[in-house]
């Protein structure tokens, strides 16, 4: 499925990385301890979290993630945007709290997991 | 100032020199690789009614004409029709057929074809091998047909190679080869934080290391170069040095020290403080995470001197 499929279905605002939304999602994983998502996220993963802070980015773009869904309202910086679109990482952002979004994720048919 | 002239002869020179992929496999694809091998075919005492069949069942535009064998000539679907148009449906194809055939060689290049197809204007051309035996039949569609899958072969070799082993200074040999790569790391800089690995990444991507090593040194680097700037006190370098056979990663800083290096090392461990944590960071997993992408890990530190962490990727 492609992140713009997610976004549509999704409802969620896109920030950042509109360009990059042809993406192919190749599974989903949530956490907002950045050393977890260095050890688990796997290349093309769409990553949940509500952390909206610069470093975010830089973890999504090392790990080659089709984005990033900041949820539960929290803005990311101008900043944060900047080096996103930058680096060419997609910051989608939602009022939906981390569980209801990986429940709808999931739904969608994307799975966790290695 | 360059003139329109100038600026016209410059982009003439450069699009002659622009060789591109599918030029280079014009030359290089032979026409054995590319033509239809199964040819039906018609005989000189067939009639054009039977031609008619034969092209419309198999869907082709011609036939060449065979007697014995032997290549008498061509004949096509105008042909066909001009005789449909004169009622001589039932003529035999020796009446009708093209007896000058253009023929192209099994084992010339694809460009000779163009060339002909160019010159000639045909919709298709018999291949014949060298004792003048056809062999196969070519048309523009076998061409576009046959670029294609060489280029998907290509392709495909291409990511192999690239999938199969590292071979990052390939071309590049000497009985010691390495390339030192320094970053420094500022303290509590995290508006930066990451760009040490992030850089170090592309350069290994460039070298040409496979995939798999290059996520394992990026999620290690990372992992290292944060601790710099959560943990040092006036930061640190993190030191890549580049080998053939093996990537050693050193990060160095001058205080202040842990105090226990084992308790470090357990996952789940951390030191940072509260503001740090709320970001994110200090889940106490950058050590393991740094152990599980490496093959050797060490880690040395000494209270009010500094810390040295050490890891090695194989290639």
């Amino acid at each position: 499925m492609k992140l713009q499929e997610v976004v549509t279905k999704l409802s969620l605002s896109v920030q950042a990385g509109g360009d990059k939304l042809d993406r192919e999602v190749t599974g989903g994983y949530a956490s907002d301890l950045l050393s977890c998502v260095m050890a688990r996220a796997r290349k093309g993963n769409v990553w949940v979290t509500l952390q909206n802070h610069l470093n975010v980015v830089a973890v999504a773009s090392l790990l080659e993630l089709a984005g990033i869904i900041i949820t539960e309202g929290a803005a990311p910086d101008a900043a944060t945007l900047s080096k996103a679109s930058a680096e060419g990482v997609p910051v989608l952002t939602t009022a939906k709290t981390t569980y209801a979004v990986v429940g709808e994720l999931v739904r969608l048919g994307i799975q966790g997991g290695d | 100032m360059v003139t329109i002239e100038q600026a016209e002869k410059e982009k003439a020179a450069g699009q002659a020199l622009e060789v591109t992929k599918l030029q280079e496999l014009v030359y290089e694809l032979k026409i054995e690789q590319v033509m239809t091998k199964e040819v039906f075919t018609v005989g000189p005492d067939d009639t054009l009614r039977h031609l008619k069949d034969v092209l419309r069942i198999n869907r082709i535009s011609g036939t060449p004409v065979l007697r014995n064998g032997e290549l008498v000539g061509i004949i096509s679907i105008e042909n066909v029709i001009k005789a449909l148009e004169a009622g001589e449906i039932d003529a035999p194809v020796a009446e009708k057929m093209t007896l000058d055939v253009q023929t192209v060689f099994a084992d010339e290049t694809v460009m000779q074809a163009v060339n002909k197809f160019g010159r000639f204007g045909f919709g298709r051309l018999p291949v014949v091998n060298r004792d003048g035996k056809l062999v196969g039949m070519l048309t523009q569609g076998d061409i576009a047909r046959g670029m294609l899958r060489q280029l998907e072969i290509d392709y495909h070799e291409e990511e192999i190679h690239r999938y199969r082993a590292s071979h990052i200074f390939e071309d590049i040999i000497s009985d010691q080869t390495g390339l030192i790569l320094r970053y420094n790391v500022r303290p509590r800089d995290f508006s930066h934080c990451g760009e040490a690995a992030s850089r170090l990444k592309r350069a290994l991507e460039r070298l040409g290391a496979t995939p798999n090593i290059v996520r394992r040194i990026a999620v290690a680097s990372y992992e290292a170069e944060t601790n710099l700037v959560i943990h040092a006190t006036n930061g640190g370098q993190l030191t890549a040095e580049i080998q053939p056979e093996r990537i050693r990663i050193v990060a160095i800083d001058n205080g202040p020290g842990i105090p226990d290096v084992e308790q470090a090392k357990q996952p789940g461990f951390s030191t940072a403080p509260d503001w740090i944590r709320e970001l994110g960071f200090g889940a106490g997993m950058g050590l393991s995470n740094i152990k599980a992408c490496s093959d050797e890990m060490q880690l040395e530190s000494k209270m009010g001197v500094g810390t040295r962490l050490q890891f090695v990727i194989k290639l």
